[in-house]
């Protein structure tokens, strides 16, 4: 673990094992250092950003580097279902690169019990962690200009569901009518980082 | 009854935009908000606004609106000729308006973004507890078109008994501070010296998400792909080709790309100033 400078107000801690963002990033929610202002976790990494009128950057490093990111955060609770119709543009594609049957590219999706890593590329779209190794693939070469909201993807270790219809390039092996993103609702994602994820035709 | 803003020409680009979003990054939802924030606020405080009301961001000028009620607005940032009816004005000022007068902005000489406040604030419906406009995000309201009205919110605050905030022209080659970002160790020992001793021209791809630059290319001294990382307003990112982008109010909340640098928030108001053709500096603070 890595404390990096990142501008005057923010610091970027950069871990060598993905699993230790969201302990850290529990650690620092549960008790926050003076002048924290917000935690943004990604894949590697989580940015910390402060008042610099209230803590520096070697304050919060000598923080950061004495806690635990051991995740303890209690899971049970925070599971979330999606209904999912396998029936994705990309679905045959994904199977015929993967070695596998269509069915069983489903199955072992549905098998999968995932968490969110991280936001980002668009409000509410999380990447969700846990994807069996097999279905680990490279995004489309092209991408898509417009990929319908509800759709649900692959790339890289990664799976997702849109939130609301953008362009991209991720693998669409299926549909789901959940609103993972809704502005009017408090809070607006269903989706957050640590929230637990199945997926079930 | 509410008062409106008749939108008669929406000009180059304009939006409607706040102090943003803070705070929502992690649910992927960036701060957003005006581009030139100091601009925002002054603009906001000569008509007796709270700092953080909702006013225009007008790219480059051209913008008519016609207002039924009396009004009182105030223009800051990108200077531009401004006339009510056939009166003119000057930036920075607070200016009356009578029923059914139409307010146009000219072309800007310098800059890039011209804020546009009215006494009561532009009063369109909240998104995530602000009214800015994010181009990326896709959040707020759309940007203005031709025959749209705007609702005025009501005044709370005194006049601020100021005729007029000078403020200092606009450089013809900013320069902008920067510190070394968190992936400045990806690049080669001399790509940051590069960076802050050469002059790098802004692209004609200039928008609120940020500024694509030209200039000595900045090469990586390891290669691979970085995984998404959060960004900040400010950042400097590296592509592959070498050229920094210079992220602005819209940003990626995350990003793919190392920065190699990032430019100070007190600067960050003259960065959303840069037109494309125009030469920017960068100096390590």
């Amino acid at each position: 673990m890595r404390v990096l400078p990142y501008g005057a107000r923010a610091a970027m801690v950069d871990f060598d094992d993905p699993s230790e963002v969201l302990g850290l990033h529990a650690s620092l929610e549960q008790d926050p250092p003076d002048g924290v202002l917000e935690l943004v976790p990604a894949a590697r990494t989580l940015l910390i950003r402060f008042d610099p009128g209230r803590t520096h950057h070697d304050r919060l490093a000598e923080d950061v580097l004495h806690r635990s990111t051991v995740d303890t955060q209690p899971r049970e609770a925070a599971e979330i279902v999606v209904p999912v119709h396998y029936d994705g543009p990309d679905l045959a594609d994904v199977a015929a690169a993967s070695g596998m049957s269509a069915e069983a590219v489903v199955r072992r999706h549905e098998d999968g019990t995932y968490v969110s890593a991280f936001c980002g590329f668009a409000p509410g779209f999380a990447y969700l962690t846990g994807l069996d190794p097999a279905l680990h693939l490279p995004r489309r070469t092209s991408p898509r200009t417009r990929v319908p909201a509800g759709s649900v993807a692959i790339a890289g270790e990664y799976t997702a569901v849109y939130p609301n219809a953008s362009p991209g390039g991720w693998q669409l092996i299926g549909r789901t009518t959940l609103p993972v993103w809704d502005v009017e609702r408090e809070p607006p994602n269903l989706l957050a980082p640590g929230t637990r994820i199945r997926f079930t035709s | 009854m509410t008062a409106k803003i008749e939108v008669l020409r929406p000009g180059v680009f304009t939006t409607v935009q706040d102090l943003g979003r803070p705070g929502l990054a992690a649910i992927g939802v960036g701060r957003s908000g005006a581009a030139d924030r100091g601009s925002l606020r002054l603009a906001n405080r000569l008509v007796g606004n709270p700092e953080g009301h909702a006013a225009l961001e007008c790219v480059l000028g051209g913008l008519a609106l016609r207002f039924p009620a009396p009004a009182t607005v105030a223009v800051t940032g990108a200077p531009c000729s401004i006339t009510v009816g056939t009166r003119a004005f000057g930036p920075g000022s607070p200016i009356p308006v009578c029923p059914g007068e139409e307010l146009v902005l000219g072309m800007a000489s310098h800059g890039l973004r011209c804020y546009v406040a009215v006494r009561g604030g532009v009063d369109v419906p909240a998104v995530l507890g602000a009214r800015a406009t994010d181009t990326l995000g896709k959040l707020g309201p759309p940007a203005l078109s031709a025959g749209m009205t705007l609702p005025v919110g009501q005044r709370v605050l005194p006049h601020p008994g100021v005729d007029l905030a000078p403020r200092a022209p606009l450089p013809d080659v900013p320069v902008l501070r920067v510190t070394p970002g968190p992936r400045a160790s990806w690049f080669v020992p001399d790509a940051l010296s590069t960076l802050v001793s050469a002059a790098y021209v802004a692209t004609a791809d200039v928008d609120r998400v940020g500024v694509r630059l030209d200039g000595p290319v900045l090469s990586r001294a390891r290669g691979g792909e970085l995984p998404p990382e959060a960004a900040v307003p400010g950042a400097l990112q590296v592509p592959p080709s070498g050229q920094p982008i210079l992220f602005l109010a819209d940003h990626p909340v995350t990003g793919g790309y190392p920065v190699i640098a990032v430019v100070e928030e007190a600067d960050l108001d003259l960065a959303a100033q840069v037109r494309p053709g125009q030469r920017v500096l960068f100096r390590l603070s």
